[in-house]
């Protein structure tokens, strides 16, 4: 089967430029890994009602409508599909159901969205310890509310959000461990800008306020351990020159959220590096074209910017990728009759606050810490090998195999870059990422061996 | 910077050839422009086979064979190599009477290390491989090794014998002056009497700088690793006539390669992997092991290796550049030949000759100046 264009992500900035791009009689198939459309942010949207709804707040409840113009705009939604490979020209793999199978596209959108920011500490890989992501995943998938003493330990809107949204279901939080900076001077600084958007300003009072009301709020501690036998059972930090030790059942942590790349990387894109928040992401031009000639990225996957930034980020893609195939000579015109640019720019105000509030972390990591999940390997032994390499983490992923298991270094990438730049004292944005490998989503042998009958299917 | 010999490139051709040659007394620098073992020597399927060796490379083979069985002793370590085996199967008569005809052939000039094995022995020594197999060739001394550790083995041992080594180092110029190489790179100039071509892929290109065209291809094999599992299949197991090497690492995974080719990008710097293509030695490996199926596939690659038209390597002086020797063209089968290889290069590098016939290998066949006369 042949598209004019594959958008991959059916979240804000993918069904958006779906939508555009049907607009535009432009024949698009948009794949998801969901099976309903809404991405992250407005996961479950169509079937959440009631005091779910009501708690995960008016921003959540926006997302309705796009769903409901995104079923109704002609574009072939592909729900529950893998992508797993990307070749250029264009040739996508797909599985659904257990079948791969290949489609191709004149052009491809790349509105796949962030992942949660992977910060190892003592303990992280305990059971028990999860992202406020993925909790927020069970809150939207079925109400669900994690149990026991549940502690928070991270920063961000997406913790506060989560806590919000908690409070309101008439759940508990035990306690907030904020490794938040106190809004220093640059954060100030960039405040005039910000102001631009008080409602989302106003929304980020709101939310301390409830947390403040409601539970304990923890700030200015180090050295946060995970404990416990077999699972999570205390947490232990420092404050001051004093010890705190508290029984927990959950943790739940999240420390900002990072463009997806594993898809811009394989393809061998060229990215920048982002030094207020310490990612890669792929360079694009002004109409969110790549490197490579018809591969577009809208939304988080080119840079955080969330859900409002995104959809208009798709539209703006959307008006590109008309234009890249040659159907949209107007494409400048309708870009600044929609205004798009301006409302970008307002939906991206609180960004530079943001950023400067919530700095990457920078804490020093201990050698007995477990870096890479997948093939259990510690800060200490990639601190080892990386001394006697060149600085390159593609080094590192060869001696220890870090970076090999089936996450393919999505949890442990931006630690290995930062311990092999600790150790050579180079700047993070002077050393590389790890060489991607396909398929980007596991896929069996059997189903790659029936890729061998492929016809044009 | 000065030595006696100085090493272009940093995959394990390159390693051992300085590992043996600084053991021998000289001075050794290696320059590698990425980092060590950065494309073929990483990418390997790391299979140690005699079997189904072409005749020319055999002598280099065996002997290699030997070192492997005694690698603690070159390199103080192992390297992951177990003697597991090699089989190739024949999934049809045509196939089996081809192996047939090469096992008699080799036993008729005196080299016994392949034997035939029956269907029963076969089933023994792999009990999940398919029952449409027919029979094959066995050599029990064979197996496969662990690429990584192979490559820091010989790395450490250099380090220790002495060899300087410098990555991220590109060499942009080599000219002979006063019987001295001069040579022009990213981190300076060096200075030696020997320079040793081990640049893999891009050896000829080094060849070019050295003032000695070479024809040669880039090989780009593609790989498969699984997810860990339960199957065990202890050797290494090809198909006659079927692009598949199928074998199960010391970590669980099983690495699926053989030889299907992924494509080359135009500027001949990277390679990725063609799925299509890929599916042969996917499917090929699947039929051979039904039960592998449902086992999820966690990485795929496409390396990097020179290629030759007689997909024999380039072993020995060259024709037009006193000093300078070559080292490449393995064409996708010289992981197992790097402690012989590095023994014969050690030898003209310190003695200027060595006992070994390196006719076939010559360098002249690949000659553009005799393409072109």
């Amino acid at each position: 089967m042949t598209y004019d264009v594959v958008v991959i992500g059916a979240g804000p900035a993918g069904m958006s430029a779906a939508i555009q791009l049907r607009k535009a009689g432009i024949a698009v198939a948009a794949v998801d890994e969901q099976a309903a459309p809404g991405g992250q942010i407005w996961r479950g949207v169509e079937r959440n009602a009631g005091p779910v709804s009501a708690a995960l707040g008016a921003d959540y409840q926006k997302g309705a409508t796009l769903v409901e113009a995104f079923r109704d705009s002609g574009a072939e939604y592909l729900p529950a599909t893998q992508v797993w490979q990307i070749e250029e020209g264009w040739n996508l793999f797909l599985t659904s159901e257990g079948k791969a199978r290949r489609i191709k596209a004149r052009a491809v959108l790349l509105a796949n969205g962030a992942q949660e920011r992977p910060v190892p500490f003592p303990g992280w890989t305990l059971p028990g310890v999860m992202t406020v992501g993925a909790a927020q995943i069970l809150l939207k998938s079925g109400g669900m509310l994690p149990e026991g003493e549940v502690w928070i330990a991270g920063a961000g809107p997406l913790p506060l959000l989560y806590a919000t949204q908690v409070l309101g279901l008439e759940g508990r939080i035990a306690g907030f461990l904020d490794t938040s900076k106190r809004p220093g001077l640059a954060a100030l600084s960039s405040l005039p800008g910000a102001w631009r958007d008080i409602p989302g300003l106003l929304k980020g009072v709101r939310w301390l306020w409830d947390l403040k009301r409601s539970g304990r709020m923890v700030r200015g501690f180090s050295d946060l351990h995970a404990e416990g036998e077999g699972r999570l059972q205390h947490l232990q930090w420092r404050a001051g020159n004093e010890q705190r030790k508290v029984r927990a059942d959950v943790l739940l942590v999240h420390e900002g959220v990072v463009p997806r790349i594993h898809e811009t990387m394989a393809l061998g894109c060229v990215h920048d590096w982002n030094s207020d928040q310490n990612y890669f992401s792929a360079r694009l031009d002004q109409w969110g074209e790549t490197s490579r000639p018809g591969l577009f990225v809208a939304g988080d996957a080119g840079g955080i910017g969330g859900w409002l930034a995104a959809t208009l980020s798709g539209e703006i893609a959307a008006l590109g990728i008309a234009r890249y195939l040659g159907g949209s000579p107007d494409a400048d015109s309708l870009r600044r009759e929609a205004g798009l640019d301006e409302r970008l720019s307002r939906a991206r105000a609180l960004r530079p606050f943001l950023d400067a509030l919530y700095p990457p972390p920078a804490e020093h990591l201990a050698d007995e810490v477990v870096v890479c999940r997948c093939e259990e390997v510690t800060a200490g032994q990639i601190r080892a090998v990386a001394k006697v390499s060149a600085p390159d983490p593609n080094a590192v992923k060869a001696a220890t195999r870090c970076g090999m298991g089936p996450c393919q270094g999505r949890q442990c990438g931006y630690t290995v870059q930062a311990l092999v730049a600790e150790v050579h004292g180079l700047p993070l944005a002077d050393v590389s990422f790890f060489n991607i490998r396909p398929p980007l989503k596991p896929v069996t042998l059997g189903e790659i061996a029936a890729l061998g009958d492929l016809e044009e299917a | 910077m000065n030595a006696d010999i100085l090493v272009i490139g940093g995959g394990l051709h390159g390693l051992s050839a300085a590992l043996q040659s600084a053991r021998r007394g000289a001075s050794v620098i290696l320059v590698e422009r990425h980092f060590l073992g950065r494309h073929a020597s990483g990418a390997t399927a790391a299979g140690v086979r005699t079997l189904g060796r072409d005749p020319a490379e055999l002598p280099l083979s065996l002997e290699a064979a030997g070192m492997w069985h005694e690698m603690a002793e070159l390199v103080s370590d192992d390297c992951g190599f177990t003697a597991c085996g090699q089989l190739q199967v024949a999934e049809d008569e045509a196939a089996l009477s081809k192996i047939k005809a090469r096992v008699r052939a080799l036993q008729s000039k005196g080299f016994m290390h392949e034997t035939m094995i029956g269907l029963e022995e076969m089933q023994e020594l792999v009990p999940d491989l398919s029952p449409h197999c027919l029979g094959g060739a066995w050599v029990s001394g064979d197996g496969s090794a662990d690429p990584h550790r192979t490559i820091c083995a010989f790395r450490d041992a250099a380090l220790r014998a002495g060899v300087e080594i410098h990555e991220e180092c590109l060499v942009t110029g080599l000219q002979r002056r006063n019987d001295r190489w001069q040579a022009q790179t990213s981190r300076g100039v060096f200075e030696a009497s020997i320079i040793v071509n081990a640049g893999g892929a891009w050896a000829d290109q080094v060849a070019a700088l050295a003032g000695e065209p070479v024809q040669q291809s880039i090989r780009t094999s593609m790989m498969v690793v699984t997810e860990r599992t339960q199957t065990r299949v202890k050797p290494v197991v090809s198909s006659l006539g079927k692009k598949l090497s199928f074998k199960q690492t010391a970590q669980g995974t099983m690495v699926i390669g053989g030889g299907s080719q992924g494509r080359l990008a135009a500027d001949r710097q990277s390679a990725s992997v063609d799925f299509v293509a890929l599916a042969a030695s996917v499917g090929a490996a699947v039929r051979l092991f039904p039960k592998t199926k449902g086992l999820r596939i966690v990485r795929t690659w496409a390396g990097m290796e020179a290629m030759t038209r007689d997909h024999l390597p380039v072993i020995g002086f060259s024709r037009g550049a006193p000093g300078l020797i070559h080292a490449f063209g393995f064409s996708g089968h010289g992981f197992q030949l790097v402690p012989s290889v590095g023994r014969v290069v050690a030898d003209l590098a310190c003695k200027g000759q060595t006992r070994h016939d390196l006719g076939a290998f010559d360098v002249e066949r690949l000659s553009k100046e005799r393409a072109a006369a």
